[in-house]
């Protein structure tokens, strides 16, 4: 008995980092089989949809993606409004983070709760309630209103940016800078502003990709508008289009790859890097 | 000496705060009055938030117990209880419990999944491994929700990846094995739990694995060596170590995927049997239908539940691991 | 010279806790004023309170003679280096001192001009492009020094500056701060734990315990004439007698404490001291120090300290002879002008 209990000791002890290591490996693998064949059906010669094995590849599917109006349009609206509902969150993100940073005060608890709602509660319902007030004031959807549903999720990604930066700032800067003679809001812009600069810049660019990529909501508060997102749902009816939808969603992939890189790099880093002025 | 003297002999201005402007009395006062300034600060975001997201969830909520006109097909003022009351009926309890069903699924799924990427990428990866890994984890999650559902039907269809891999070899009667068990199984892959299982497994993956990988993180990796030094077997460190320190991560990890799956009505629709799912329910009633008290009242089961299972996990710790 | 800094009855609470339990004393100008103790004793939060990040629960405290409730630190003639010197980690060093004089609005060839002089003053003169984050433990002090002393305060608090360098450096900057009070003239205030420090550069030292204060007086002043148990032991070391103890050997009923370097350690039996007070123990220990031995003698339930010069010299045979063993029995002796009695 106890020599068997050593050998299954012995082959759990010794490969069990690698049993670990493919099990990782390959979760990872998992996570990007489908984006493989999203690229692979993006240059497939084949125009006939989905077919596999692949017969050939040809990459003219990526210059008619670029003719099209209706493509160009919803990559438009979507820039935009990502780039407005950014903002608004930025300025409020900030806003929350400065307030919530001190110790304890009364609601904290419940404020904080109110800031991740609307990321926690299905998007439907978000969606659902934004139209039906929508409805009752008479509002007709459209490029505000689709704003006002992303800014109001993408607040708690800038918030929570901040609010780890601001944890790591020393208390001590902000009173030395004030026993230097610097009050509030010139503590705030020479000492406070530079140092939180690349968290509300990774804060901005997480929720400008968020934006960009949000189905859900979108579909309630867009009216007839097409973003991106709502776009590419449209296409999915179209089979004969697969190659163009494709494309369009590989090259958004491949767009958004790289900021999501350096925004990872830049909460990473910490410090603010030193400029002389 | 000299040095004193030469400091001394500048005369330096005066603080530009000791005047009397009304910069200077705003800065003393905010200085002052904490809670003013903390009120300013909360102002606008609390009004935002106030406003726009707690007022249209309480125009939502409230119309759960309007009236529904089904000739006339409108909204009326007219207060009642029937929409809460139908959710009892057996065709919409089924699809409570289907949906919750699968949302334990599927949170199970991510976690089988997703524990041993976490735990690499905590404890065994090298620095430069683990960025990779982190790289590797993100990207799928900002690629297009949209296209990532879409590219699995497509995989999963009977001319697709998957069963053309499967013929290769030789497994497909093990396949058509699995689909033909109760609940799991359907008539193809695409149209059975197993494949709707698959899909929301993988969609929502990243989200559970970055809160497990924080939360390991925060394991001294010298908690683990003690416990085998203290003879315990790996799977002992496993459960009474690393499993309960790792806890909150998960449970963080779960908020995303049960309220996620919860409230999809997409995925159901493309994968999967029929049977709604209460995202789908939501979405035809208050759409063509218009039916919106009942949409309302439907969307009340996702919210209490996750308002509870907010409260839990925050018990749970879970909100620090975020 | 007039008052600096005056404390009148200042408390201070953080909810439950009471840091400071009405508090009175006051800085001349120009004097080097320690604050001493262990921590939570309240010497840093009266240092806050000094700078302005605190303000007091309740008392008074007054600035160069004006009323300093609700100032904000960026209104008062202080300025304060901290433990960990708070240096803003995205400017470069010259900017950092200049911080204060650019609050100012002072003209930028301006301010890098005195900034430059006061990192010469603190020996730094070619720092300036560094950052922070390039320059070790001591040479952060030193701008952290500089950053506040450009601005001219009348008042310079000082957090413990020197906790976190090694013990030669920080010897090092004890004597350069001495040099640079006296050359500066102005008021400086100094918090430290260090009761080592604060006997070789202050001229007058307060001791904290608790929120109150013990003893205000000169370094000598402290160490000769403790007037608590708490002093006696904390500034030097002494060993603390309880009143029954007194009543025995001199009919005075009151506690007394005698420092470890007055008393002398000599074999039983041997002759007295003229006029010494005796008392009989067992030597438990002997640690040689080099020019000194330390002794530890067991007398009743108590282990006494006893410092002596070590005399042991010349060849090696005399060396080993003469000396005292553990376990031997020996008289503690020490002079009746030596025993401090004390207030507790």
């Amino acid at each position: 008995m106890r020599f068997d209990q050593h050998r299954t000791l012995r082959l759990l002890h010794l490969p069990k980092g690698l049993v670990l290591r493919i099990s990782a490996y390959m979760g990872l693998a998992f996570l990007h089989l489908p984006l493989v064949f999203i690229a692979l059906y993006a240059f497939n010669d084949n125009s006939a949809g989905y077919s596999f094995p692949i017969t050939g590849l040809t990459l003219r599917w990526v210059s008619l993606a670029w003719e099209r109006d209706d493509i160009r349009a919803a990559i438009g609206l979507s820039l935009s409004v990502a780039a407005m509902a950014t903002f608004i969150a930025m300025v409020l993100g900030t806003l929350t983070a400065a307030a919530l940073n001190r110790d304890r005060f009364f609601g904290k608890n419940a404020f904080t709760t109110l800031l991740i709602l609307p990321i926690a509660l299905p998007g439907i319902v978000t969606g659902i309630a934004l139209l039906s007030a929508f409805k009752l004031m008479d509002v007709t959807p459209g490029y505000w209103t689709i704003v006002i549903g992303h800014a109001t999720f993408c607040v708690v990604i800038v918030h929570n940016n901040v609010v780890a930066r601001l944890r790591r700032l020393s208390a001590r800067l902000w009173e030395a800078s004030m026993d230097l003679g610097a009050d509030t809001l010139t503590t705030l812009r020479y000492v406070i502003l530079p140092q939180l600069g690349t968290a509300l810049l990774a804060g901005g660019i997480l929720a400008f990709a968020l934006s960009v990529d949000e189905l859900i909501v979108t579909t309630f508060t867009a009216g007839s508008d097409k973003t991106l997102p709502i776009w590419l749902m449209s296409q999915l009816s179209r089979p004969r289009d697969a190659a163009i939808t494709n494309v369009v969603a590989l090259v958004v992939m491949l767009l958004t790859a790289p900021l999501i890189i350096l925004a990872w790099r830049l909460t990473r880093d910490g410090d603010a890097k030193p400029n002389t002025h | 000496m000299t040095e004193a003297s030469a400091m001394a002999r500048t005369a330096l201005p005066a603080l530009p705060t000791l005047g009397h402007s009304w910069r200077n009395s705003l800065s003393t006062l905010l200085y002052q009055r904490r809670t003013l300034t903390l009120f300013l600060l909360l102002l606008p975001p609390l009004l935002w938030f106030g406003v726009v997201y707690i007022g249209s969830l309480f125009t939502l909520l409230s119309q759960s117990i309007f009236t529904f006109d089904e000739m006339a097909m409108s909204v009326s003022a007219e207060l009642t209880t029937d929409n809460f009351v139908s959710l009892l009926n057996p065709a919409n309890y089924d699809i409570v419990l289907r949906t919750l069903g699968m949302a334990v699924a599927v949170t199970l799924g991510t976690v089988a999944i997703g524990f041993p990427v976490a735990y690499y990428m905590a404890h065994y990866a090298g620095p430069r491994e683990r960025g990779f890994f982190f790289v590797g984890v993100m990207l799928p999650m900002w690629a297009s929700y949209i296209v990532k559902a879409y590219a699995w039907t497509v995989l999963l269809a009977q001319g697709g990846v998957i069963y053309w891999v499967l013929r290769q070899l030789g497994l497909l009667p093990v396949l058509e094995a699995v689909l033909r068990l109760p609940v799991i199984g359907g008539d193809t892959l695409a149209t059975s739990n197993l494949g709707r299982f698959l899909v929301l497994t993988y969609i929502w993956l990243p989200f559970m694995i970055l809160p497990i990988q924080a939360a390991i993180e925060r394991v001294p990796a010298n908690l683990l060596l003690a416990s085998a030094d203290l003879g315990a077997h790996p799977f002992k460190t496993f459960t009474s170590v690393l499993w309960p320190l790792a806890f909150p991560g998960v449970v963080a990890g779960s908020i995303f995927t049960f309220s996620l799956t919860l409230g999809d009505y997409i995925i159901p629709q493309l994968v999967g049997p029929s049977g709604l799912y209460i995202g789908n329910m939501v979405y035809t009633l208050q759409g063509t239908i218009g039916n919106i008290p009942m949409a309302a009242a439907f969307t009340c089961v996702p919210i209490v539940l996750i308002t509870l299972y907010l409260a839990l996990a925050r018990r749970l710790g879970a909100f620090n691991a975020l | 010279m007039g008052i600096a800094i005056a404390f009148k009855d200042i408390s201070k609470h953080y909810g439950e806790v009471n840091a400071l339990k009405q508090v009175s004393f006051s800085v001349e100008e120009g004097e080097f004023f320690s604050m001493l103790g262990p921590s939570g004793s309240g010497k840093t939060t009266s240092l806050r309170l000094m700078a302005g990040f605190e303000q007091p629960s309740s008392g008074s405290l007054s600035l160069l003679g004006q009323e300093a409730a609700g100032t904000p630190p960026y209104a008062r003639d202080v300025n304060t280096v901290f433990q960990d010197y708070a240096l803003f980690p995205h400017m470069n060093v010259l900017d950092n001192v200049a911080y204060g004089l650019m609050v100012r609005k002072m003209p930028k060839a301006e301010r890098h001009a005195l900034a430059q002089e006061a990192l010469a003053m603190v020996a730094l003169p070619e720092h300036g492009q560094r950052t922070p984050a390039q320059l070790s433990g001591g040479q952060r002090q030193r701008v952290a020094l500089a950053r506040a002393l450009v601005n001219r305060p009348r008042i310079l608090l000082l957090d413990e500056p020197l906790g976190a360098l090694d013990l030669k450096l920080r010897e090092q900057m004890q004597v350069e701060l001495k040099v640079l009070h006296r050359k500066l003239g102005i008021t400086f205030v100094y918090v430290t734990h260090d009761q080592g420090e604060a006997l070789s550069m202050s001229d007058r030292i307060a001791v904290f315990n608790h929120g109150r204060i013990e003893q205000i007086a000169t370094p000598r002043g402290l160490y000769h004439q403790p007037r608590t148990r708490f002093v006696a032991d904390f500034v030097g070391s002494a060993n603390v007698f309880a009143a029954d103890v007194a009543q025995a050997l001199c009919g005075k009923r009151q506690s007394f404490a005698v420092r470890q370097e007055n008393i002398l350690v000599s074999a039983a039996g041997s002759a007295p001291i003229d006029g010494a007070l005796l008392m009989p123990g067992e030597l438990l220990t002997v640690q040689f120090l080099g020019a000194s031995q330390r002794l530890e003698v067991q007398v009743g339930s108590q282990v006494i300290t006893a410092l002596q010069a070590d005399k042991s010299s010349g060849s090696s045979s005399l060396i080993e002879s003469n000396l005292l063993e553990a376990g031997q029995p020996v008289t503690l002796q020490w002079l009746a002008q030596h025993m401090v009695m004390l207030d507790d």
